[in-house]
């Protein structure tokens, strides 16, 4: 056992480091990848609570048929902002900015990222992004209403304050491109002799795939917002079949990022549950190699099955069904991964601990997401429930039940070492429950909705509706109870907590080697990697 | 870790292929006189296709990288290649 041996050492912790600056500006100026990733953690962690706060008020507005607490405008500029929010702000950047610039660098055996000062630039450019999204909400012409898709033509005609908000998805692309960079050079360069590529940690090998797709996809939705900018600005005919453009290519550009985009989310989460799986289980990876290459894959195939967003379209028929061709072989190494996730359990002395609760529950959501992904990529299943609530349900479950509960499995899986704190486990099982519950009654409900024909972005619905709409409610109101306590634990953990020793779950990669917090530089002399980082049996 | 030799290109061979550059540009503007239909755009897109690479190989040194990264940057150009066909899946049977 290699428990605390680490512990008895003076140091330093990145914590209360002493830098050129003293209080906040010793934060908002700090270029140590610890500190950043902390940075992203409280600003995604509050833009979340906003995120969440707007969806709560989708779901009372929902309650009843006809008007409850909002008019019909005040409604379409909700969601678009819940959606711009929750996209653009918490999931895409959310696992690789907080958890890729805490622990990539530390799990490949690096002092820090390749160029620090730019990602601290990163930071700054997502908080701009971040501050104009906001500020679209409370400008004079109304929040946007053309929801987080920005549809053409409505998107080039409608006169609330578009601009804005495709100026902040703009910018905040840029900062996804820097940080996508970053984290591709740290990992070609700056990997501890001895770490080959397939020494790799499985979290590093999936931070490398998302990092491409940052970078190669993310200038698409660059040009094609300031596409529709100009539109709008200047009357170019990109986009509005009046001016002789045409809607269909908005689509395709806006796919050709955005389905990537989905891939940016969901691969860190599934690299963060790679890492959790064998610790708790204290079992070898099952299938390492499947695991790292399946990342790969997807990012790769990942970027050609757009198109199955856009079968009710007017697009050619063959290009639907080639689309749809490809859809289900991106399906394939999603599956690889749960097939390897689920074999390394197998035998395994599981430990219900509260990381291991959030990773499987996060492997329950995934699939029924994944597989109701499938219902929608057939074409034929799909004419019938597009823009239904059905749609709703299958990215929620996949992106909140997958990215989300990855992320939360992440923070309890990694807490002890950010903070060298320890929360309460009986508290975190507690909250773990309430938002099981609550995401389950919130979402589910939304698949019998949408088979029904309950259309989405509809702020009224028909009296035959009401039931599934009051369970879905009530779901929402438990899981952001559920939430709201988690993150009580959480932070009663980081301020009253126990000293966490530095490897409190007995993993075997290389942030449990080092003290918890870490120190500065993370390691006092390089680590020379010599084996495979899931060391158990 | 990776490699830190750095490569220092011979002023001689930067020169030629700023010549061919500027050859290509010259040539680039002075098919727009002929008219050859649908074709003009293709061969623009050619030369331009060869310039960027003379560029990333030369200028940016790719030609001296590993061969890890050279395969990598032409996966990009690959892909963006493939989106663009597949585009065209939908525009040519619409
Ligand atoms: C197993 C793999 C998956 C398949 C086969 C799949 C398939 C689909 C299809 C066909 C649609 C279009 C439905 C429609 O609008 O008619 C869709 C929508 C969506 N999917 Fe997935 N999906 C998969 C995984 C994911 C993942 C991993 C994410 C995100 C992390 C995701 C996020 C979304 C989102 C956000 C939408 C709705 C976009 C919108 O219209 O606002 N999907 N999915
Ligand atoms: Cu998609």
């Amino acid at each position: 056992m290699m428990h605390n041996t680490v512990d008895k050492i003076e140091y330093v912790s990145f914590l209360e480091h002493k830098g050129r600056f003293k209080g906040l500006f010793s934060w908002i100026f700090a270029t140590d990848h610890k500190r950043i990733a902390l940075l992203y953690l409280y600003a995604i962690g509050t833009f979340f609570f906003v995120g969440a706060i707007l969806g709560l008020l989708m779901r009372l507005e929902l309650i009843a048929p006809g008007e409850t607490i909002m008019k019909p405008q005040t409604y379409n500029g909700i969601f678009t902002v819940h959606g711009i929010i929750m996209i653009f702000m918490v999931v895409i950047p959310g696992l690789s900015a907080v958890f890729g610039n805490f622990f990539l660098p530390i799990l490949i055996g690096a002092k820090d990222v390749a160029f620090p000062k730019l990602n601290l630039f990163s930071w700054w450019v997502f908080i701009f992004g971040s501050v104009l999204a906001i500020a679209s909400q409370f400008m004079k012409n109304g929040p946007p209403d053309t929801g987080w898709t920005f549809y053409a033509p409505y998107s080039t005609a409608t006169g609330t304050n578009v601009i804005t908000a495709t100026t902040a998805a703009f910018v905040l692309g840029f900062s996804s491109i820097l940080t996508g960079l970053n984290f591709l050079v740290t990992i070609h360069q700056m990997r501890a002799p001895g770490m080959k590529f397939f020494n790799m940690p499985l979290f590093p090998w999936a931070i490398y795939a998302t990092a491409w797709i940052q970078l190669l996809a993310t200038p698409i939705i660059g040009i094609t917002l300031l596409m529709l900018i100009a539109e709008r600005l200047f009357g170019i005919g990109f986009f509005n079949p009046d001016l002789g453009g045409d809607p269909i290519l908005f689509q395709h550009l806006f796919w050709i990022y955005s389905h990537p985009a989905v891939y940016v989310m969901i691969l860190p989460a599934m690299g963060v549950i790679t890492e959790i799986i064998p610790t708790f289980c204290q079992r070898r990876v099952y299938g390492y190699k499947a695991i790292a290459l399946s990342s790969v894959a997807i990012a790769g195939v990942g970027f050609l099955v757009w198109g199955h967003h856009m079968y009710t379209s007017g697009m050619s028929n063959q290009a639907r069904w080639f689309f749809s061709l490809l859809t289900f072989v991106v399906a394939v190494p999603s599956a690889i991964k749960v097939f390897n996730w689920i074999s390394t359990m197998y035998k395994g002395s599981i430990d219900l601990k509260p990381p291991f609760l959030y990773a499987v529950s996060f492997i329950f959501l995934f699939i029924i997401g994944g597989t109701t992904g499938l219902l929608l990529g057939s074409i034929a299943t799909n004419v019938q429930v597009h823009d239904t609530a059905f749609v709703v349900a299958h990215f929620h479950y996949i992106i909140f039940g997958g990215m989300g509960f990855a992320f939360f499995a992440a923070i309890h899986y990694w807490l002890p070492k950010m903070y060298g704190k320890m929360y309460n486990f009986k508290r975190a099982n507690i909250a773990w429950a309430i938002i099981f519950v609550g995401f389950n009654l919130l979402y589910f409900p939304q698949f019998i909705l949408g088979f029904q024909g309950m259309p989405r972005r509809y702020f009224d619905y028909l009296p035959q509706f009401q039931t599934g709409e009051v369970i879905s409610t009530i779901g929402g109101i438990i899981l952001v109870s559920g939430f709201i306590f988690m993150v009580y634990n959480l932070v009663m953990g980081v301020r009253k907590g126990e000293p966490a020793p530095a490897n409190p779950w007995n993993g075997s990669t290389l942030e449990w080697q080092i003290p918890s917090p870490p120190p500065t530089e993370n390691f006092d002399e390089v680590p020379v990697i010599k084996k495979n980082p899931y060391d158990y049996i | 870790m990776a490699n830190n030799s750095s490569h220092i290109t011979d002023y001689k061979v930067l020169t030629r292929v700023l010549l061919v550059l500027m050859f290509c540009t010259f040539l680039t503007i002075s098919i727009t006189s002929y008219n050859l239909a649908a074709f003009t755009v293709t061969i623009a897109l050619l030369i331009a296709g060869f310039k960027s690479f003379l560029v990333l190989s030369y200028f940016m040194h790719l030609k001296y990288e590993s061969l890890l990264l050279r395969i990598l940057v032409s996966i990009v150009f690959v892909l963006f290649a493939l989106i663009v066909l597949i585009t065209f899946i939908d525009y040519s049977y619409r």
